[in-house]
């Protein structure tokens, strides 16, 4: 077997943490990150029943300001800024000219005319010149990414770690909500959001805090079960869930509309990059669907780029899978032809020549129980 | 990390354990902590011909598929069908109950191409 040992050049300012906790380390676009420090299967049981936490910094984070910020981003993204009060958060899409997915991101306003945009790792490069590019009168854009550290805290005790962490009397902030809280002296800006289906929070804070803000966490979590989480557990528990994953799930040559996440665009909206394509997409449908499936019976879990067959036809291809750790049953998602992608729908992934029984199942494939 | 000095070992974290004209092959203890939680071994089917350094199994952990080679060339005479309802006894006993199939091999003095105990602990440092 070949072992991967390449190293990457990125570091986040947790990267001694990790390596002290004994973590796998792997290249992860340009940057060096956890992949696990337990164990995959251990680390997303953990989130599941008690509490993980996750390094998030690699992440981007763009700050938007100016009495115009606002009118220039609702042209910019998919998603209504107009619908944001302060404080809070939605998930939308960052698209090219024909509708294509240049990123999807959470878009902050954390003051009426202040909005933070977290944005995935491999594209914040590519989203600042985009933005940059297209940037509107009265507005300007920051790339802090590099003085900002983050952590994911997701399980179902976030509760009781969040008040240890800044006060018993201390409220979490609502779904979709963010807000400033003081832990020890250290500014920690918090919201409830997250990528594992579980209750929990992101936090944001100043990269010369990050060891600090880590160590608390796990300190704090210790007596709740914690486990240090990486990008593996990260990865088998959004795919439970059905989130998509940029790069994987979601890139240029797809537009949300295929990818059944028209919910995060509004069209009601005059204007916005890519809205001609995803009106279209909307109204006359699409070639393809993207679908959740699952492995019919014990076998080899699914992985990227395989083939989906139905009765002799290829029909599409695999963009993630994995065994399911909750479930103990390999699942993926797929892009498949329109007129195969019912739930319901018996197809086949051929796995190393071999044609395997699956069935297109309906999102989230994981419930809590 | 555990490499037994009886072994024979490929720079690919496999390692052979000659019994007369067979070798019987495993991954390593390294191998398998980089891997953790396997969930799934693809067998070679009796009676398949191995090239060495030809991919002949697979090991699939949560994470990825990890093709398997044969140390040396032969023939498979024997799979651990264990793993089929067991794969994790890689990952708890990768030298005993781990084992993943078995070769007669065409020639025993291949074996003596592979690196012993002391080399493998240098390779993987």
């Amino acid at each position: 077997m070949t072992l991967m040992t390449e190293a990457a050049p990125k570091k986040t300012p947790l990267y001694d943490e990790h390596v002290r906790l004994g973590a796998k380390m792997i290249p992860f676009g340009d940057w060096i990150m956890p992949v696990q420090y337990s164990g995959i299967i251990d680390e997303h049981q953990a989130v599941r029943k008690n509490v993980g936490v996750f390094d998030i910094s690699h992440m981007g984070q763009l700050v938007a300001r100016g009495v115009r910020a606002g009118a220039w981003l609702n042209e910019m993204l998919t998603n209504n800024i107009d619908k944001l009060e302060v404080g809070t958060g939605q998930y939308t899409f960052l698209l090219n000219e024909h509708g294509g997915i240049i990123d999807d991101l959470i878009v902050y306003r954390t003051a009426p005319e202040t909005f933070l945009l977290v944005v995935n790792a491999s594209r914040t490069d590519e989203d600042f010149a985009w933005l940059q590019k297209h940037l509107g009168d009265n507005a300007t854009l920051e790339n802090r990414s590099a003085d900002f550290g983050g952590v994911a805290i997701q399980g179902p005790r976030i509760t009781e770690l969040f008040q240890a962490m800044v006060g018993q009397e201390a409220e979490l902030p609502a779904r979709n909500q963010i807000r400033d809280f003081d832990a020890g002296g250290i500014k920690l800006t918090i919201a409830r959001t997250g990528y594992t289906g579980e209750d929990g929070v992101e936090v944001f804070f100043a990269a010369k805090d990050a060891a600090k803000v880590w160590n608390d966490i796990l300190g704090k979590g210790k007596e709740l079960g914690i486990r240090p989480c990486g990008l593996g557990a990260r990865d088998t528990l959004r795919l439970e869930m059905c989130y998509p994953l940029n790069g994987s799930d979601l890139s240029p040559d797809h537009n949300p509309i295929e990818a059944g996440l028209g919910f995060f665009v509004d069209l009601k909206k005059p204007k916005f990059v890519g809205r001609e394509v995803l009106a279209d997409a909307k109204e006359n449908g699409t070639p393809n669907r993207l679908v959740a499936f699952r492995m019919k019976g014990k076998g080899p879990p699914p992985r990227p780029h395989y083939s989906v067959w139905r009765e002799g036809e290829r029909i599409g291809e695999t963009t993630s899978g994995s065994l399911s750790p909750s479930l103990n049953e390999g699942i993926g998602m797929a892009y498949v032809a329109a007129a195969h992608a019912k739930v319901g729908t018996e197809i086949e992934i051929e796995i190393r020549d071999r044609k395997l029984p699956a069935v297109i199942e309906k999102k989230p494939l994981y419930k809590k129980p | 990390m555990n490499v037994p000095d009886d072994l024979y070992y490929a720079e690919s974290h496999e390692w052979v354990r000659v019994e007369g004209g067979n070798a019987r092959v495993g991954i390593t203890d390294h191998a398998q902590a980089e891997l953790t939680d396997v969930v799934y071994v693809e067998l070679p089917k009796v009676g398949a011909k191995a090239t060495a350094k030809g991919q002949i199994a697979v090991v699939e952990s949560v994470k990825a598929a990890s093709d398997i080679y044969a140390p040396v060339s032969g023939t498979v005479v024997e799979a651990n069908k264990a793993l089929e309802g067991n794969p994790a006894l890689i990952n708890t006993d990768p030298f005993g109950e781990g084992w993943i199939f078995v070769l007669k091999m065409d020639d025993p003095e291949q074996v003596k191409q592979l690196k012993d105990a002391a080399g493998y602990r240098a390779a993987i440092g």
